[in-house]
């Protein structure tokens, strides 16, 4: 890991318009830098806009307003060239591995499709050499190159996934709920691969999810969104064992423990959160959580609070911390 | 009246499909106590489902077809011989079920309110305005604010979290003795799932009834389940009280569960523990220990006869070869008297 940022992302906000004077903010003023070979997970509840934010870094979506820099460049800026090669560089998992492969193609087909497009192969005999050199770093061997998607489970069509990312050999990789539609054994095998493949070729991720302790593990730092709104970043040690904002304590607070002891034992201390996550639809002025927060006062309903430096390279956005 | 509630005897169902037959379950047996909490645990395929709409004599026959020799017994009768009566009054009047899809198991042309009332109006002597005034209780108590309005409304119309609360509301209704909730919390989110276990948690103090909660989470189950069963493919490989289990466990798939799992107290990246392959495929289940095609522990006698059940201490039992033998196999990583403590 080096001290490049490879990501720059400044104030980025994306709204979308429903119509009848409805603005959806679902990014809402989110700033984060991911360094060059660092895993950046960002966490949060469904609706949270993590998604949303991932697919506008990529420019999947237009922004709003704000700046996303890919090395130094406005990405939402580049054109012809420059736009095919960073397509090239960026590659997105999705989460769904039933709905992200096209059922018509052949897995060789599906893996190659990048390959061919940026002729990143001279002939069919490197073509299928490529091919089954991708499907061996992600554990599926020759024999499953010329298989249809639905012969697959659902681990075996996340490889696939992750295969035909890496056919671009990217740099930098967005992994959107890349485990949360498999089975706990099978989550354990991808993720392993995952990290494996980061050392081998370098690779910088920007990884969403819901599941804390995933997170956790294979990440090196941790932003935690809350409503559009980025509440918390720091390293992911330091979140777990010094959380800050109010909402990170509650959602770590939440996560279920496999063991009996510590459980009951967390069972007095635990902070719960009352009501539900509210809508982004014109959702009102200050802090977006301050109608759950058990610390909220009339401050933090009419202004937002910015995300505060609190050392440590720890930044937390709640007028509560003291910095 | 006995501490027995439901028992499950020898439960074996298949299912008919263009490629055979699917052994889902497969000679499945276990007992609930009134009052107690019992944890099914196990993967997608492992049968836990089944075995829940077995119980609820919810399945589709065919496709489905329970085997010759399965018995379920709910306070002495047989579930699999009601007949029609029976079963209206049994289902959601003595025996209720949560399902994952809420918004799936909810009539979407129906409001809340009727649906709630549907149940209350078939099980007991209520005129329909006492059962809506019961209705808006029972919103009421499951967490629902502004319920006289909310009872008015459709399932659409409310979120993924209050959606569960409102089939937790019909499967309250008519005090059921026993509870099924079949991964009542998968699709929610984590501060939205403590809310909801903190619920059925908190009624079954109240009303004393029995719950069957069906999860691949292991930790949902951890401060909730009295004993723990764990399936694997459509077999009971271990089960035991829930100490037992999370401390101790016997099976080396138990264990390997338990450690694929990432903990907050983990180092970063460290390599997670995984199982190598996948689930085997039910038409042509493995001839031995379901588990042996990714078993570490895996030796020659695994794959050709059925382990047998071996009883630990009170209540514990795994099916294992391992603990057959003179000698355990040599290179097996962890101890049987125990996992490491130190984690």
């Amino acid at each position: 890991m080096t001290d490049k940022v490879i990501l720059d992302v400044s104030h980025l906000k994306k709204y979308f318009e429903l119509g009848r004077n409805q603005v959806l903010k679902a990014v809402d003023d989110v700033s984060f830098q991911v360094r060059e070979g660092e895993t950046l997970g960002l966490v949060g509840e469904s609706g949270c806009g993590k998604t949303t934010c991932g697919r506008t870094c990529l420019g999947m979506y237009n922004k709003t307003d704000g700046m996303v820099r890919y090395n130094g460049k406005d990405i939402h800026a580049l054109k012809g060239a420059e736009l095919f090669a960073f397509k090239k560089e960026v590659q997105m998992i999705f989460q769904d591995p039933y709905a992200s492969l096209n059922p018509r193609m052949t897995v060789s087909d599906i893996v190659a499709e990048g390959l061919d497009v940026h002729h990143m192969v001279k002939d069919k005999a490197q073509r299928a050499e490529r091919i089954y050199e991708l499907l061996n770093m992600v554990g599926l061997n020759k024999e499953h190159a010329n298989r249809f998607i639905h012969e697959f489970s659902g681990g075996q069509r996340q490889r696939i996934g992750i295969a035909r990312a890496l056919a671009m050999e990217p740099k930098f990789l967005v992994l959107d709920e890349p485990i949360s539609a498999l089975d706990v054994s099978i989550q354990a095998q991808v993720v392993n691969m995952l990290i494996r493949l980061q050392k081998e070729m370098n690779l910088t991720y920007l990884f969403i999810a819901h599941d804390l302790s995933m997170v956790k593990h294979i990440s090196e730092r941790v932003g935690v969104m809350y409503l559009g709104s980025m509440v918390e970043i720091t390293g992911s040690d330091e979140l777990y064992s010094h959380p800050l904002h109010p909402y990170t304590q509650a959602l770590l607070s939440a996560i279920p423990i496999p063991d009996p002891d510590i459980e009951t034992k967390r069972e007095t201390t635990r902070v719960r959160l009352q009501g539900e996550v509210p809508s982004p639809i014109n959702p009102p002025p200050g802090c977006k959580f301050a109608g759950r927060c058990p610390y909220a006062t009339d401050r933090c309903r009419q202004e937002a609070p910015g995300l505060k430096d609190m050392g440590g390279g720890h930044f937390v956005a709640c007028f509560a911390v003291e910095g | 009246m006995s501490e027995l509630l439901l028992q499950v005897k020898d439960l074996a169902v298949s299912y008919h499909g263009y490629a055979g037959e699917v052994q889902s379950v497969r000679r499945v047996s276990f007992t609930v106590d009134r009052g107690e909490t019992l944890a099914v645990v196990g993967e997608s395929g492992c049968g836990k489902s089944v075995t829940a709409k077995t119980i609820m004599r919810l399945l589709q026959t065919p496709p489905a077809e329970i085997k010759e020799g399965s018995q379920i017994l709910f306070d002495g009768e047989d579930v699999l011989r009601f007949d029609k009566k029976r079963l209206a009054d049994y289902r959601g009047g003595e025996a209720a079920i949560i399902f994952q899809d809420a918004l799936a198991a909810l009539n979407p042309t129906m409001t809340v309110g009727n649906q709630i009332c549907e149940n209350l109006l078939h099980h007991s002597k209520m005129t329909k305005k006492e059962a809506m005034e019961k209705a808006v209780d029972l919103l009421r108590m499951v967490g629902i604010p502004q319920p006289e309005r909310r009872v008015k409304q459709y399932p659409h119309e409310f979120s993924g979290g209050m959606r569960q609360r409102v089939m937790i509301a019909i499967a309250f209704a008519c005090s059921p003795k026993l509870l099924i909730a079949d991964e009542p919390t998968t699709a929610l989110d984590v501060t939205i799932q403590a809310q909801i276990m903190d619920l059925i948690k908190q009624w079954q103090e109240k009303s004393g009834a029995s719950v069957i909660l069906i999860t691949h989470d292991l930790g949902v189950v951890a401060n909730i389940a009295k004993r723990i069963v764990v399936m694997y493919a459509g077999k009971i490989v271990e089960r035991g009280d829930s100490r037992s289990i999370f401390y101790n466990p016997k099976h080396p798939y138990t264990n390997a569960l338990l450690e694929a799992v990432p903990r907050l107290d983990l180092k970063n990246k460290q390599v997670l523990a995984s199982i190598e392959g996948t689930p085997p495929d039910l038409i042509n289940p493995p001839k031995g220990c379901p588990f042996s095609t990714r078993c570490k522990y895996c030796m020659e006698i695994c794959c050709q006869e059925e382990p047998p059940v071996i009883p630990f201490e009170e209540g514990h039992e795994a099916s294992c070869w391992l603990y057959c033998l003179e000698k355990p196999c040599e290179d097996a990583p962890f101890t049987w008297e125990g996992r490491s403590n130190d984690r």
